[in-house]
């Protein structure tokens, strides 16, 4: 039998990108025992290249904010398919979250008067994210980073979790490897949080890093927790088109907030050409009063630049498709025009925007203080994903916890920028809270010796294929699936093309199975890869089968042959779980009774 | 499009030697990309590390054609395609395999220097107030990416190995960033002086040359901090002297 080394904490953590980092330091300092795992070095999670800001109702720049304008805010950017417990804890909560970094060292952005900054972001009605220039995620990651390795948790780096194990239907710990030397590594623990983000690399254009592959995602459906929402992708609009090597590369929201427009080739700002209902009273028609907002002119509309991301891209994607894009696929956003409003221009870029002038001078020879950039839609944020509940983060596993993007609920069918940094701090923080209590309230299950056999002798499956007769290159199946998800299941939908993708998805998972490699254990990337196709399948296939039953257009997910939003599935969440026999269900399920007071604030601001 | 040589350094800690690898490389590739292209057509095996591939995560540093690089952000159009691409690990730490270092120290060395510590707040409501102007060189060092290169081709742990006497370019910045921390009321500079030994650095700046975030270590982190030092433990003798002078006058 297959050795291993045996590590036992009363709450393990999966993933320490902002939520999990968050969590791991409310846990730890309920006073139970805390593990870590992470796949990358620690502080090298994909929080790190989140760059607009986190929202939060501060209202250091605009008195007349608070907490039941980002919930109607954000109840307004999800099309009212949130969770509106979740959106409400959010709003009420994230002021404090934020607070509480900077007694950490965190170091924002300041007003005048030596606040917090808080900027302008698409779908807020104030400004209200609290920033670092455009590396907020940075900042953020180091200094929940910087305080935990503090605080006696225990961080196992480079570890990848293969499966969580339970027993008697309740969550008792999870194995893995280490990257290292691809030992085998047994975590008990008395509760699990799942926080390992999204799974943009299931697509070809995608701003994610190479961890998202929605592996805490599948790891949670395979133990039997519920995935609702999985057809909201967030294509955010603004990707980088060239060079090819980069296309996908995130470029700020923060460039519309500071005055960037969208151009075609034809020079003409299309973004006024569409401006949906729900957002008409409050969106400028003219571009003198779009300047005028994002410089704070508190009496100003905002500019339809910053329309939500699912519009915006979706507007985007008309241009290139209609034959007004740019040389190679997309539209100028143009930041440099602003030199014609402000006498330094030129150092208010580099200042406001130091990443983006960094990204586009390395990266593309573009120096954006002169020029317009390309850009066009790339995936970057899943809405959907594990169902928890809105007060305790905890799964349909007993036990098991999830939050940050992995989880579900909070930003319904379309998430607002922003929104993410202050999810995972608020939601990072119930689940450590509710994951630690749940620990000492709960004793260690035993696990079988059978049960960690099977798991490993799969894991070492893969080296004893490749010496089988033409075994598959698992590079070449992520990289097929990639181009299949981005042709059939990305921003524009219909279902033909998803029952094309559900054909495709079986034949990749009979390939996967086939997926051999050589070489040994130690730090082998063929090795990781092949482990990870099935998780990137689970997913592929949750999306695919949501997105099927979702007959209608609503926020992240269109539909060419349902354009429109239909008002039943308005009501319904879809969510999907895996059978006693192991087939994917989906179900539509209808979304809880808004509680009287919060509609009412919803009806107040709409 | 052409096709290009590369000689990348396979091995473990027991040794290794470099190997031929060739490839196309085509419009706006970078160096990553050239590896990963080789990585899934001929060496499914070849450990590299990397997250963002955007110059944002400071994973993939490496050696290529001798210089400390981001491999993300050294497109192969600024490089002679011409004679084969050298590609081999970060030198100053131990190699795990091929270009996967094993930078475990870093996080060491980190965790003995002491964390943030605020003063009270100045509001009721728990929060501070910080002027811009006063955080301005703060953010500059909070720019930070963790490559490690800096530690990379500092002479004092390149050359002299001395790792476990002295915290390197990377942690005095860190050190810097809560020293100059408007809000921190703790005390670093006896550590530096006495454990950290920030006397080692002899300020040739290649720290500061390497850094792909441009945050000026030497002048800014480094040597307001030597001057920090010298004021606590050196300003009396100074001060003996300049009276000294002056009864002399």
């Amino acid at each position: 039998m297959e050795k291993y080394t045996t590590f036992e904490h009363d709450v393990l953590i999966i993933g320490a990108g902002g939520a999990g980092l968050r969590a791991a330091i409310e846990a730890s300092a309920a006073g139970v025992s805390v593990g870590v795992v992470c796949r990358s070095l620690l502080g090298k999670a994909h929080t790190v290249m989140a760059e607009g800001g986190v929202a939060a109702a501060l209202a250091n720049v605009d008195t007349r904010d608070g907490w039941q304008t980002h919930f109607a805010d954000t109840m307004r950017g999800g099309q009212y398919l949130n969770d509106w417990r979740m959106a409400e804890l959010h709003a009420k909560e994230a002021p404090e979250r934020v607070r509480e970094l900077e007694a950490w060292g965190a170091i924002f952005d300041r007003t005048k008067d030596g606040r917090i900054l808080q900027r302008n972001f698409g779908g807020h009605k104030y400004p209200r994210l609290a920033h670092v220039g455009d590396r907020t995620g940075l900042e953020m990651i180091r200094t929940l980073q910087d305080h935990g390795i503090h605080q006696g948790i225990d961080f196992h780096q480079e570890i990848t979790i293969i499966s969580l194990l339970k027993e008697n239907d309740r969550i008792a710990g999870a194995l893995g490897y280490d990257r290292e030397k691809g030992r085998f590594r047994l975590y008990k623990s008395k509760a699990v949080i799942i926080a390992t983000g999204g799974m943009g690399k299931i697509y070809k254009i995608t701003s994610n890093s190479w961890d998202c592959t929605g592996g805490g995602t599948s790891l949670a459906y395979h133990a039997g927790a519920k995935l609702i929402d999985m057809e909201f992708i967030q294509f955010h609009p603004t990707g980088m088109v060239w060079p090819p090597s980069v296309r996908g590369l995130l470029i700020t929201e923060g460039v519309r907030g500071e005055g960037g427009v969208l151009k075609n080739s034809e020079g003409r700002r299309f973004m006024f050409d569409d401006v949906p209902d729900l957002y008409k009273h409050q969106t400028s028609d003219n571009e003198e009063e779009g300047w005028r907002y994002t410089q704070g002119d508190k009496d100003a509309k905002r500019p339809p630049e910053l329309l939500t991301r699912d519009h915006v891209a979706r507007c985007i994607y008309r241009e290139v498709k209609e034959g007004r894009g740019t040389p190679h696929g997309g539209a100028y956003l143009d930041i440099a025009w602003i030199k014609s409003k402000i006498s330094n221009a030129e150092v208010h870029i580099k200042k406001k925007l130091p990443s983006m002038y960094h990204q586009f001078k390395e990266l593309a020879g573009i120096d954006i203080t002169k020029e317009p950039m390309e850009v066009g839609p790339t995936t970057h944020y899943i809405m959907g994903g594990i169902r928890v509940d809105a007060d305790t983060q905890m799964t349909d596993v007993e036990g098991l916890f999830a939050a940050g993007e992995c989880a579900a609920g909070l930003h319904g069918a379309n998430r607002l920028g922003g929104n993410s940094l202050s999810d995972l701090l608020v939601f990072g923080k119930r689940a450590g809270e509710f994951a630690a209590q749940y620990a000492k309230e709960h004793s260690q299950m035993q696990i079988s010796e059978e049960q960690v056999a099977n798991l490993t002798g799969l894991a070492e499956k893969p080296f004893a294929r490749y010496d089988q007769e033409n075994p598959e290159n698992p590079f070449q199946i992520q990289s097929d699936l990639q181009e299949m998800m981005q042709d059939l299941v990305g921003i524009i939908r219909s279902e033909k093309g998803l029952n094309e993708a559900l054909e495709s998805i079986n034949k990749l998972k009979d390939r996967a199975v086939n997926a051999g490699i050589g070489g040994n254990r130690e730090y082998n990337p063929g090795w990781h890869t092949t482990m990870e196709l099935k998780h990137m399948l689970t997913i592929a296939e949750s999306i695919t089968r949501s997105a099927i039953e979702r007959n209608e257009s609503r926020g992240g997910h269109y539909r060419s042959d349902y354009t429109e939003k239909s008002e039943a599935l308005g009501q319904m969440n879809i969510c999907v779980w895996k059978t006693e026999s192991g087939e994917m269900q989906v179900e539509k399920i209808p979304k809880k009774e808004i509680r009287n007071d919060l509609r009412e604030i919803i009806e107040q601001m709409k | 499009m052409a096709l290009v040589t590369f000689n990348i350094w396979r091995g473990s800690s027991e040794g290794g030697e470099f190997q031929r690898y060739q490839t196309e490389i085509s419009e706006g590739m970078v160096v990553l990309d050239a590896v990963h292209q080789i990585q899934a057509e001929h060496a499914n095996d070849l450990a590299v590390r990397w997250n963002c591939k955007a110059g944002k995560c400071g994973s993939c540093s490496a050696e290529v054609n001798g210089h400390p690089k981001l491999m993300c952000m050294t497109r192969m159009s600024d490089i002679p395609q011409d004679k084969d691409v050298r590609i081999e690990p970060m030198k100053s730490f131990p190699v795990i395999k091929d270009l996967v270092t094993d930078v475990s120290w870093n996080y060491r060395v980190k965790q003995r220097i002491k964390k943030f510590k605020p003063r009270p707040p100045d509001d009721e409501d728990g929060t501070w107030r910080m002027a811009q102007d006063d955080i301005d060189r703060v953010q500059e060092f909070r720019k930070c990416i963790e490559c490690f290169l800096c530690q990379d081709v500092c002479h004092v742990l390149r050359e002299h190995s001395l790792h476990d006497k002295f915290l390197g370019p990377r942690h005095l910045v860190y050190t810097a960033a809560l020293e100059m921390h408007p809000l921190d009321v703790e005390d670093r500079l006896e550590d530096l002086k006495k454990t950290e030994n920030i006397g080692f650095c002899n300020i040739t700046k290649c720290c500061t040359t390497v850094c792909p975030e441009n945050i000026t270590i030497t002048d800014n982190a480094i040597i307001p901090l030597k001057e920090r030092v010298a004021d606590r433990f050196y300003d009396p003798l100074i001060r003996f002297f300049r009276l000294f002078k002056r009864g002399r006058s």
